[in-house]
């Protein structure tokens, strides 16, 4: 439980809107316990602000128990901060010592515009994913759950990848502002299953292809993705995404492209 | 007002069937001529969304969030009920309907309880179709776990983390449909109010939260699933963002409030540690499977937990509900730990903690299993803890986690006003005074894949519906409304900011609408909450302007709603004079402190119209029959 209280000097990213230019604003704050997590720390140093009149630091959170994929910030040059397999609304401060200065980013990458301060936008993911992260099945077509076993390794493999949150720290972890861990954790838990594999190749194709077109840069293994990944996805899955592509490109390429949606 | 249920005739295993096939249809090239609204992107919202967008509507979808996958419904843990009877241990639809209605101490309508047990099969079914990674056993085939208030294991799940699953489904299902371009998606936008024309919901106004610009939206129908109001007692399970802001706009334009009184109180959350708490984060149910509750028999009793030996340990659980054991239902876990704690058995540096220890089952199966049963729930123990509860026991203590009460619909989910559909944890009508775990996933999913697609096409197919236009003074009005209320908002510029007014409602409903109410504590609450709501309005600090992406303004118009609801809450719960479910009133409760009901006064749903600002709510009501399961006192002995 708590011991003494912190003084911490923090330096913000504060950027206006989109088009702004951005710059780190530095505030100091006393009496922070080690109990708190680091969102409340944010919490205590946004009323500290507006009481002294000035706009709060905005970042984006929800559900503050890392599972919906909301938070994202960089701290102290890693996303999610110095902690592992968590989220930045799980990291505690006490992490962090008397007197230490953090310095807190939003994700970095061309495909996540900021929109004020830490907040960015990640809506290029779902784009991803309506490229063919899905399976094609409309509600009343399932037949029963049971006809169809699964082997537990692969259903286990599968839920491996689909532990994935969509926060995009993989992105902001990797010097060339990746996806491909996030792709090929969706690409790998829909083709582990029975129910994923008829529209595997199409699927690994449109979704790599949406990937590109949103400007995330391509895998030059440094594994940066994984060490930040907040659900420990493996970088595995980009060498099956790789395989998946690389069968697909030689042997349904122009098959899948001239069917419909 | 009078309330019609429109519940079919006939038996109750045939209900649904049958008003199936007497629901009018729209052929399937008509379809495209109705443009819904779904607000929301919940299991409720996202599958409702996805299955009207399958069927050819034009729907419009909305959230709050940046992207519709992150709902709250994402934060769910433990599992999804079904009654597909796999593990061949007695379970049916009838079984399941059973164990619901009880569970919600007969105060849901029965009719809605066998729909939804009805449903509950084909959830899985559509769920593992879409590629969810359910549980499996080393055949392949759908493991089951076990949940309260039932005898049967009948919960389907995805390690600790099923509704993230079941919702990624949902979302990938509406993704799918967004590239075809049946469903358009509306991210970072907020309902501010619904608009009616012609006393039908034809529309909303929401809120850009990026630009702050002001747009309408018109439709042919409006789908509420907005989730629950667990944030009126400011620390609760829910997400920061969840409010109970589009409920209450469509309140305010009519539609009536059910049983708001009905509020749930998760028993295994972890407990406060500071003033400097923003949310409280659950434990799963599910580990009530494998953990044993306990506290010290002696008060303060200053030893570690482990060197405290067995005989000087109350399990209090497993002594006074020796068939239920661990696994009776929320109401009943939650109020036996406030009564421990009440009582001085408390443990941790607060005292209002028990302890939850997996001692005997890490002995019984194995680390190795309780980590591949719990592996995430324990991580996430540990980082906000400090504490690793392989080693040492869990200390939780209850918190507000959902909320049963919502919008008044009929058995078409149809809200009285015609138009207006809310779904999930938005609407009242399954759970009654109490919800069994592992009950919401099935709510929200059997909702928005199997009811409304049905429902909403007999209204279609029923009802005249003139062209709309946003430039009509329905929607010009609706839009000046809400912008002096965010003018109004700007301009106070106050002393306090508006998480110190949300914590100090928080303050006011936890201590006196919380696990135990009383007739002078709700009386206390309904003269506080007004007093505060009038200093908010004088008194708040909120800074920046409209224009732009402004968190503390959103935050703001979402404390001023939970600064009106907070006294409806209150004031229904005062009205209620029995204890039922999660509604426990300690004036009526029998001598070994169960919940007591009063089926003759009470039988009912309490449904709340709005009549203006500092109007008094007039009160309708909707008698509730039971002709399958009778009326009893519930036991879990």
């Amino acid at each position: 439980m708590s011991e003494q209280n912190m003084n911490l000097t923090i330096k913000v990213w504060r950027q206006k809107d989109t088009q702004a230019r951005g710059t780190f604003e530095t505030i100091k704050l006393s009496g922070i316990s080690p109990d708190m997590s680091f969102l409340e720390m944010l919490d205590v140093m946004n009323e500290q602000l507006m009481k002294e009149g000035k706009e709060g630091f905005s970042f984006d959170h929800d559900c503050r128990e890392g599972i919906c994929g909301m938070c994202s910030l960089v701290i102290n040059g890693l996303p999610h901060g110095p902690d592992n397999l968590i989220t930045t609304c799980q990291l505690h401060m006490r992490k962090f010592k008397d007197g230490d200065t953090i310095v807190v980013e939003p994700w970095r990458s061309a495909a996540f515009p900021v929109i004020r301060d830490c907040a960015v936008d990640r809506s290029a993911f779902d784009r991803i994913i309506q490229a063919g992260g899905f399976v094609s099945i409309s509600t009343g077509n399932a037949p029963p759950a049971s006809t169809l076993p699964v082997p537990k390794i692969d259903s286990d493999r599968a839920f491996d990848a689909a532990a994935c949150i969509g926060c995009g720290a993989c992105v902001a972890a990797c010097k060339n502002a990746s996806a491909m861990l996030f792709v090929s954790a969706k690409v790998s838990h829909l083709s582990y299953l029975p129910q994923g594999k008829p529209e595997k190749q199409k699927r690994v194709l449109a979704m790599v292809e949406q990937m590109d077109k949103e400007g995330f840069g391509n895998c030059t293994n440094l594994y940066e993705c994984e060490a930040a990944c907040p659900k420990g996805i493996s970088v595995e899955f980009i060498a099956k995404m790789n395989r998946e592509y690389m069968c697909a490109t030689a042997l349904y390429a122009e098959k899948v492209y001239s069917t419909d949606a | 007002m009078k309330l019609e249920s429109n519940i079919p005739g006939g038996p109750i295993a045939e209900k649904w069937t049958r008003h199936k096939f007497e629901l009018k249809l729209v052929n399937p090239a008509n379809k495209r001529k109705f443009t819904i609204i779904v607000v929301g992107t919940g299991l409720a919202g996202a599958s409702a969304a996805a299955s009207l967008g399958e069927l050819g509507y034009n729907v419009k979808s909305f959230c709050i969030q940046d992207s519709p996958r992150r709902a709250h419904s994402i934060a769910a843990q433990g599992g999804i009920n079904a009654a597909h009877n796999y593990p061949n241990d007695g379970d049916s639809v009838y079984r399941l309907f059973y164990d619901t209605v009880k569970g919600g101490d007969f105060r849901a309508r029965e009719a809605n309880v066998h729909r939804l047990a009805e449903c509950s099969n084909l959830i899985i079914d559509h769920c593992v179709a879409q590629g969810v990674p359910f549980g499996r056993e080393y055949g392949g085939l759908l493991d089951n776990r076990s949940f309260g208030g039932a005898q049967v294991s009948r919960t389907f799940y995805a390690r600790g983390q099923t509704g993230q699953q079941l919702l990624l489904g949902a979302y990938q299902s509406m993704m799918r449909q967004v590239a075809k371009g049946s469903v358009k998606m509306f991210p970072r936008r907020e309902m501010l109010d619904l608009v009616l024309v012609g006393g039908k919901a034809r529309g909303i106004v929401v809120r850009n939260l990026i630009t702050g610009e002001l747009e309408c939206h018109e439709a042919d129908a409006v789908c509420l699933a907005t989730g629950g109001y667990g944030n009126v007692f400011y620390l609760s399970t829910n997400a920061k963002g969840s409010n109970v802001g589009a409920a209450w706009r469509a309140h305010k334009k009519g539609a009536l409030f059910a049983n708001p009184c009905y509020t749930q109180i998760h028993p295994t959350c972890i407990p406060v540690t500071g003033d400097h708490q923003s949310k409280l984060t659950l434990m799963s149910e599910s580990l009530r499977n494998d953990g044993r509750v306990w506290v010290p028999r002696q008060s303060g009793d200053p030893r570690k937990p482990s060197d405290i030996p067995e005989a000087e340990r109350y399990y209090y659980l497993e002594e006074k509900y020796p068939s239920f054991g661990n696994l009776v239902p929320r109401d009943v876990a939650s109020r036996n730990a406030k009564r421990v704690c009440d009582d001085g058995l408390g443990v941790g540096t607060s005292k209002r903690a028990v302890y939850l220890d997996f001692a005997d089952s890490i002995k019984r199966i194995g680390e190795t299993v309780v980590s591949a049963k719990y592996g995430n729930l324990f991580q996430m123990y540990e980082k906000i803890t400090d504490e690793n509860p392989y080693k040492t026991p869990m200390r939780i203590y209850p918190a507000s986690h959902y909320t049963m009460g919502g919008l008044w619909v009929d058995y078409n989910l149809q809200s009285n006003i015609p138009g207006l559909f809310v779904l999930g944890e938005a609407n009242f009508s399954d759970h009654g005074a109490n919800r069994l775990g592992a009950s919401a996933l099935m709510q929200g999913l059997a909702d928005g894949y199997f009811v409304i697609p049905y429902t909403i096409g007999g209204y279609f197919a029923g009802t005249k519906l003139e062209k709309v236009d946003s430039s009509q003074v329905e929607f010009v009005n609706a839009t000046k409304e809400s912008k002096a209320v965010i003018d109004r908002l700007l301009s106070i510029n106050g002393k306090k900011t508006v998480t110190e007014f949300h914590r100090e409602l928080g303050h006011i409903t936890w201590e006196n609408v919380g696990m135990g109410r009383n007739k002078q504590g709700l009386e206390k609450a309904i003269s506080a909450i007004p007093s505060l709501r009038e200093e908010f309005w004088k008194n708040v600090k909120v800074l920046g302007g409209n224009g732009s992406f402004n968190q503390n303004l959103e935050n703001a118009m979402r404390v001023a709603d939970f600064l009106e609801f907070g006294e409806l809450l209150a004031r229904d719960a005062l009205y209620r004079e029995e204890s039922c479910g999660g509604h426990f009133r300690e004036e009526h409760q029998t001598p070994d402190n169960e919940a007591k009901r009063d089926d003759e006064k009470f039988c009912h749903v309490a449904a709340w119209e709005w009549k203006g600002d500092n109007k008094a709510h007039e009160l309708s009501k909707e008698n509730l029959e039971f002709e399958s399961v009778h009326l009893m006192t519930r036991s879990y002995k």
